[in-house]
């Protein structure tokens, strides 16, 4: 199948994940909840509107929406499907992959930090604490998945195969990868997506500034960063020997949906960590994650 | 003058003491274990005057005490205080100085005498000066739909030095336009004075004037004004409980606190025919009783509620991560609670015997028929435990009256007219915690002045106080476990 197939579907079907998270948190609660599609409208409906500035920011709050879109866009090309390779596939990609994440989320604490308020600052500094903690347990994740010598880069990193049997790695490495979902995309309990108080937001206080197109480029850009870790996570886990592409595609379809749906289930179950916990939550992945990476040198 | 909570007494009885006397009389009445429940100007002929109620929770013994007209007098807060609030308030509203106060600004910038209205929030803010500080400005506009108020925190990175809170948005005048009543107006002010604490206003000022009066409501009419305040107490506390739970982002216990607190609402609606028990409490007892039929349908939902709401509270105070949030947070220490005079959940939450429902019984009502909810930590998990325990004792009291309700008229008209030159002071137990009312009552029988203390009133400071070394983060889940009202304080 083409190697762009999953960029293709990533960028229609990126909105529904959100949606799903929701479903799930409402029926949870014993509420209806939203449409599954509400994603999809609410673009539609920002995309229409006008925007909004305040006095004090310049061209930066424009050009951090659209930067951070673009990267987190450019990082999917990194991504392999699970019946194909990536569009672009080199040794090491896997760090470029990271950085194309850290200049997303560069463009968006710059243009946070370009309104001059108090409040977006305050989001702007939290956000870049604690992905700087959460990056050396990406890589950490990574650097387990490449000890058993196959490659170097996503394709090979990420195929569990009959050449790459699931292995010590794989004993915490997909959950890892899961928790580091719920902390770049400031999921709970690190952060809550559907709070209204200002003083506790991480993610969504950067961008109460920003409205209309702009604000539909941070909507649909933090729902494509949502798929790409999901991704990451599923495809770390699944097995694609014996597969035909269809029922690979199927399987893969599936796992991205159960992702959501256990992200849901997170968020239906706990309480938002105290910020100054955050850090020890990541930690804690860090350790476990040495520790997989120490058992799949050892062997 | 010495005198019970249920009497009144005549102005004129009590000798106006030199300013320097009553501060004297104050300061000694409250190092013995009183409280100052009210310190505020009463209006007279040669210029206003100062006035002080003081409050002994062991045995509802009130004091009263008045000066000589004065400008100024030596400030009570550096001594005392829980002053603080009352000495700002009443130099805003009468412009007496109480000289050394160390915090002199408006507390709600009103008008003063006919005046043209100082900008709310417009004032001299205390600053920190430094490389590292910086200041976070959060409303009057707030992202919820809440009342207005503006908080000014001083910040070190996520660290709280200092919260500034600036009120006032709210302000109507309600007490302006109590001066000449009692009038047809005066039951809606007072159940509009905090809109979601309308029973509890209404039996205070209710209390006032059986005191006034002499005549106190009939068994029947002041049983179920009792349950229609444990109802009350009961649907904001199970508000309360799911609010906390929403802003740590633990959705279960939010979204089914939502719909219990609808069911006490509706119990409230059964009652009078409006969820906020508006028109239901006067001056007399009850305008609407009870039949059979309702009641059997209360006892009903007063079952399936009690459930619900325990099975709530009980996934909250379960969830291990709820209580990594809770326990630690917003903590204020007892000593804290005492100088600031907090009442309500708050400080009962810090260990303090405060309860006016026990210490300052109605005219007719048991003070022993409802326990006393006490802990000690005096943090968000202790605020909301407090809350927890008082909703079961609400629930067993409101069982236990609706089952052994008295028989007779509901209501009985009080006495027209009121006795002139005297005060009374009503107490009652709201959910907030204690709501006081005082009323003095001019040569002509109407109300010379009529003050008006939501807990709030008293609260709010301690909120302030509460977030000292808070982390920032924190604020929203430590205001909530105050939940005090805007409209309450402003008036």
């Amino acid at each position: 199948m083409h190697a762009y197939l999953h960029l293709a579907l990533a960028l229609v079907l990126a909105p529904l994940i959100p949606g799903i998270v929701n479903r799930v948190k409402a029926r949870v609660a014993g509420r209806a909840g939203k449409p599954v599609l509400q994603t999809y409208f609410d673009l539609a409906k920002l995309v229409r509107k006008g925007v909004v500035t305040s006095t004090t920011a310049s061209w930066a709050i424009f050009a951090g929406p659209v930067a951070s879109l673009a990267a987190v866009g450019c990082a999917l090309l990194l991504v392999p499907g699970p019946a194909t390779s990536a569009p672009v596939s080199f040794a090491g990609d896997f760090m470029f992959l990271a950085y194309l994440l850290g200049l997303s989320r560069l463009a968006l604490i710059l243009s946070a930090l370009d309104t001059g308020s108090s409040f977006e600052g305050m989001g702007a500094s939290r956000e870049a604490v604690f992905s700087a903690l959460a990056e050396p347990v990406l890589f950490l994740c990574f650097l387990s998945l490449a000890a058993d010598g196959t490659g170097l880069s996503l394709d090979s990193l990420l195929a569990v195969s009959d050449a790459k049997p699931l292995g010590a790695a794989h004993l915490f490495v997909p959950a890892i990868l899961f928790v580091l979902l719920l902390v770049e995309n400031c999921r709970i309990p690190v952060d809550d997506p559907n709070t209204h108080l200002e003083l506790t937001m991480i993610h969504e206080v950067m961008v109460l500034d920003h409205s209309g197109p702009d604000m539909a480029a941070v909507v649909y850009g933090a729902s494509l960063k949502l798929w790409l870790f999901c991704a990451l996570t599923v495809l770390s886990v699944m097995p694609r020997t014996g597969l035909s592409p269809v029922a690979a595609w199927g399987v893969f379809l599936a796992g991205m949906a159960l992702a959501a749906v256990a992200v849901g289930l997170v968020e239906s179950a706990m309480a938002r960590l105290r910020l100054t916990r955050v850090p020890r939550l990541l930690g804690g992945a860090g350790a476990l994650v040495a520790l997989s990476l120490v058992l799949s040198v050892w062997r | 003058m010495e005198f019970a909570h249920t009497q009144s007494i005549a102005v004129n009885d009590v000798p106006a003491l030199p300013a320097r006397d009553l501060r004297r009389e104050i300061l000694s009445r409250v190092a013995a274990g009183w409280r100052v429940l009210a310190l505020c100007a009463l209006p007279g002929q040669d210029g206003p005057t100062l006035a002080a109620v003081c409050g002994r929770d062991r045995d509802g013994r009130l004091s009263f005490h008045r000066s000589v007209p004065v400008a100024r007098y030596e400030s009570l807060t550096p001594e005392c205080p829980q002053c603080h609030w009352f000495e700002r308030e009443l130099h805003e509203k009468s412009g007496i100085v109480p000289e050394g106060h160390p915090w002199l600004k408006p507390v709600r910038f009103a008008a003063r005498c006919c005046g043209i209205r100082p900008e709310p929030g417009v004032t001299d803010y205390f600053r920190i000066h430094g490389e590292e500080i910086h200041e976070v400005a959060v409303g009057p506009v707030h992202a919820g739909i809440i009342e207005p108020g503006h908080f000014r925190f001083q910040c070190f990175g996520e660290n709280v030095f200092h919260l500034e809170i600036s009120l006032g948005y709210q302000h109507r005048g309600i007490e302006a336009m109590l001066a000449g009543a009692p009038d047809a107006r005066t039951p809606h002010l007072m159940e509009t004075a905090a809109g979601d604490t309308s029973i509890g206003h209404a039996l205070a000022h209710a209390a006032v004037m059986e005191a006034l009066t002499g005549q106190a409501a009939p068994p029947r009419g002041r049983a179920i004004g009792r349950v229609a305040l444990e109802l009350e107490r009961l649907a904001n506390h199970t508000g309360d409980i799911g609010a906390l739970a929403g802003d740590v982002g633990y959705l279960p216990t939010m979204s089914y606190c939502g719909r219990i607190r609808g069911d006490f609402l509706n119990m409230t609606a059964i009652l009078c025919g409006n969820r906020f028990g508006r028109g239901l409490v006067r001056p007399g007892g009850t305008r609407h009783d009870l039949d059979t039929g309702m009641l059997r349908v209360l006892a009903g939902r007063l079952e399936a509620a009690r459930r619900a709401a325990f099975g709530a509270a009980q996934l909250l105070f379960s969830a291990s991560t709820v209580l990594a949030r809770f326990e630690g947070t917003g903590r204020l220490c007892a000593d804290a609670a005492r100088d600031l005079g907090l009442v309500g959940p708050p400080a009962r939450a810090c260990g303090l015997a405060r309860d006016a429902r026990r210490s300052f019984p109605l005219l007719g009502a048991d003070a022993k028929d409802i326990p006393l909810s006490l802990h000690d930590f005096g943090d968000v998990y202790a605020r909301a435990l407090v809350r927890r325990l008082e909703m079961e004792a609400s629930l067993d009291f409101v069982d236990a009256a609706l089952a052994a309700l008295p028989a007779g008229p509901a209501f009985a008209p009080l006495p027209a007219g009121l006795p002139p030159g005297r005060l009374a002071v009503g107490i009652v137990e709201g959910w907030r915690g204690e709501i006081r009312h005082l009323a003095v009552t001019g040569p002509d029988g109407r109300f010379l002045a009529y003050k008006l203390y939501d807990p709030s009133f008293m609260n709010w400071f301690g909120l302030a106080v509460a977030l000292r070394g808070q982390q920032v983060s924190d604020f929203p889940l430590c205001n909530k476990s105050f939940n005090l009202s805007y409209c309450g304080h402003d008036l």
